[in-house]
């Protein structure tokens, strides 16, 4: 038998741009929907089959994703009035988009279904904080959680931040070289009316903002937010008959773990996160390398996540991400932009679904920003990135998006602008 | 036989449920102040945290044994935002990643018995503000335990007054 990290060259081609995403739907950022997150879920999907150009009977599939904090596909699809050939609910935080995406392109080539919508719906201020304050801070403790729990060691950013010390002190990444993560991230965020911070911040900001537990500062972490958001799958051929430019999904990878995905820093180096094993996977499915890629969508629950998910997956030398995320390559305008939405940072939390609805609009060339709409319908844009302008990256062809879970865990999915 | 051990600690109820077996023996020993790991009977790696099979080799066999508990900073985080209530008064604690000194580099040079716990005063009680600033990723501690209830210790460090510490603990760069 053929050892699995030793990878055909041959199977990542078979599903190459055979499935694209032909709809994304969205509900307002916020903090305070004033709503379940059933009627946020039945919106986002809504509009997202509004978008595709989808009516109830053209979409038979429908998987969501949750932390036991949401609603299920069995509400959602009633209140649309879809039958459904196949639903799925798992549970799963960041870096199960990609993840599902691939799923679903599976469950339509295994003939289950013809066409899959994904939704996570989260009250992640009003009912189940992401940062784990609230209820989830004063749960019993049980099984496995009291190696972790009982030492005050919880939210996020407590369990990801020896990742992020460790590479500091491994490579001498500097906290203002990160906090240019979260500066380019609030630049975008400027020139996207969607967001829910649009108000572009500093070095000095990042670094002057209140300590959460270090290497964090509040500013380095992201926006807790109450959404939904929606993307929909199915095949190139139907993709055809949908209203809008498909993005082709030309590689996608799932979970992709370190050693030990339970406690990943049992396994070092703990400067290295998942992305270091997903990547050549990656890259072989898509046909393509990071040197290709125009815009990335690197998940951003914290600016160090962003960064030294871009590091492990390539697109720049390990432990060069400091770099490579401070000199001004991932900004608007720069070479190569990461998450020009504004990003869980700025425009809002959504456990990734946001940053592959951002580059599937970059894709089209729509993104939805303030440059005036023209006579076709669509917007003109200026490519002028200055505050309050335009957000679209002039001629993308290819996106990366890159989830992550925890240092141990990631997807990743390669999308190239169909016809 | 076993019963369920509840008990409250720092404003969490802890409970080791009766049938977790590998987690009532763990905390068991603990509890006397020993501190045991899985070693496994096949490949011979020990292995943390508690689990039900050898991460190294898949083997079902194990035996409970003694592991000293001494070690070097791997790398930590210090909190200053608690999320749990009641740790608020003890804001900023560190919690520590430590390579243990026993099987540091096995089975790859990569690896160590990473050993998690808060920096704690020998008595195990949440470390001091001037403690908690002399420690960082280098620092050498030694094991302490945290009484909870019958049956129940946590186990933590504190600094190793005893050892030689490095010349130079890298901590985060405060402005
Ligand atoms: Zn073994």
């Amino acid at each position: 038998m053929a050892r699995i990290d030793q990878l055909d060259p041959e199977l990542g081609a078979s599903l190459r741009e055979k499935y694209a995403i032909v709809g994304v739907g969205e509900t307002e950022y916020v903090r305070g929907s004033g709503t379940t997150t059933r009627a946020m879920a039945t919106r986002a999907v809504r509009n997202a089959m509004e978008d595709a150009g989808l009516k109830p009977g053209e979409v038979d599939g429908m998987m969501s994703y949750s932390a036991m904090d949401s609603t299920l596909s069995t509400f959602v699809s009633a209140d649309l009035g879809i039958r459904l050939n196949f639903y799925m609910d798992v549970l799963g935080g960041g870096s199960s988009t990609e993840a599902m995406v691939g799923i679903a392109m599976g469950v339509i080539e295994a003939g289950m279904c013809e066409t899959v919508v994904i939704f996570r719906s989260m009250n992640g201020h009003s009912q189940t904080r992401v940062g784990g304050t609230g209820a989830r801070a004063v749960a019993p403790v049980v099984g496995e959680f009291l190696h972790q729990r009982s030492y005050g060691w919880q939210s996020p950013g407590q369990l990801f931040a020896p990742s992020f010390m460790r590479h500091m002190h491994d490579y001498g990444t500097k906290p203002e070289q990160v906090a240019m993560v979260k500066v380019a991230h609030s630049h975008h965020a400027s020139n996207n009316p969607k967001a829910l911070y649009n108000n572009r911040v500093t070095v000095d900001d990042v670094l002057g903002s209140r300590m959460i537990c270090k290497p964090l500062h509040l500013l380095d972490c992201c926006v807790e937010t109450d959404n939904a958001t929606a993307i929909i799958v199915t095949s190139a051929a139907r993709a055809k008959d949908c209203r809008q430019i498909p993005a082709l999904i030309r590689g996608v990878v799932g979970r992709v773990s370190k050693p030990r995905a339970d406690l990943h820093y049992e396994a070092g180096p703990i400067s290295t996160v998942a992305g270091h094993y997903a990547a050549p996977r990656l890259w072989r499915n898509a046909g393509v390398g990071p040197e290709d890629i125009d815009v990335t969508g690197s998940y951003d629950a914290f600016t160090f996540t962003t960064m030294m998910q871009l590091e492990d997956y390539g697109f720049c030398k390990k432990g060069e991400g400091g770099d490579y995320v401070s000199d001004g390559t991932t900004f608007l305008g720069g070479r190569r932009p990461n998450n020009t939405s504004g990003g869980h940072l700025c425009e809002g939390y959504t456990h990734g679904v946001a940053m592959v609805v951002e580059n599937v609009r970059q894709l089209r060339h729509e993104a939805d920003d303030s440059c005036p709409i023209g006579p076709n319908g669509k917007r003109q844009h200026t490519y002028d990135h200055s505050e309050g302008g335009c957000r679209q990256v002039k001629g993308v062809e290819v996106s990366a998006n890159l989830g992550w879970a925890t240092p141990g865990t990631g997807s990743a999915m390669v999308m190239r602008r169909g016809a | 036989m076993t019963e369920t051990i509840v008990a409250d600690y720092l404003g969490m109820t802890l409970q080791v449920d009766s049938l977790d077996n590998e987690n009532q023996a763990y905390f068991g020993h603990c509890a006397r102040h020993e501190f045991h790991l899985q070693k496994c009977d096949d490949c011979g790696l020990i292995r943390y945290p508690v689990g039900t099979g050898c991460a190294w080799c898949a083997s079902g066999n194990f035996t409970w044994t003694p592991v000293e508990g001494k070690g070097e900073v791997h790398s930590y985080t210090e909190v200053v935002h608690a999320i749990q209530p009641a740790f608020k008064p003890y804001v900023p604690y560190l919690m520590l990643v430590v390579d243990l000194d026993t099987q540091k580099g096995a089975p790859t040079e990569h690896e160590a018995l990473r050993v998690l716990g808060n920096l704690v005063t020998p008595d195990g009680v949440l470390a001091p503000p001037e403690m908690v600033a002399k420690v960082g990723i280098g620092s050498r501690v030694r094991m302490v335990f945290t009484d909870i209830a019958d049956g129940l210790a946590i186990p933590q460090w504190t600094i190793d007054e005893d050892a030689a510490q490095p010349a130079e603990i890298w901590r985060y760069p405060d402005a």
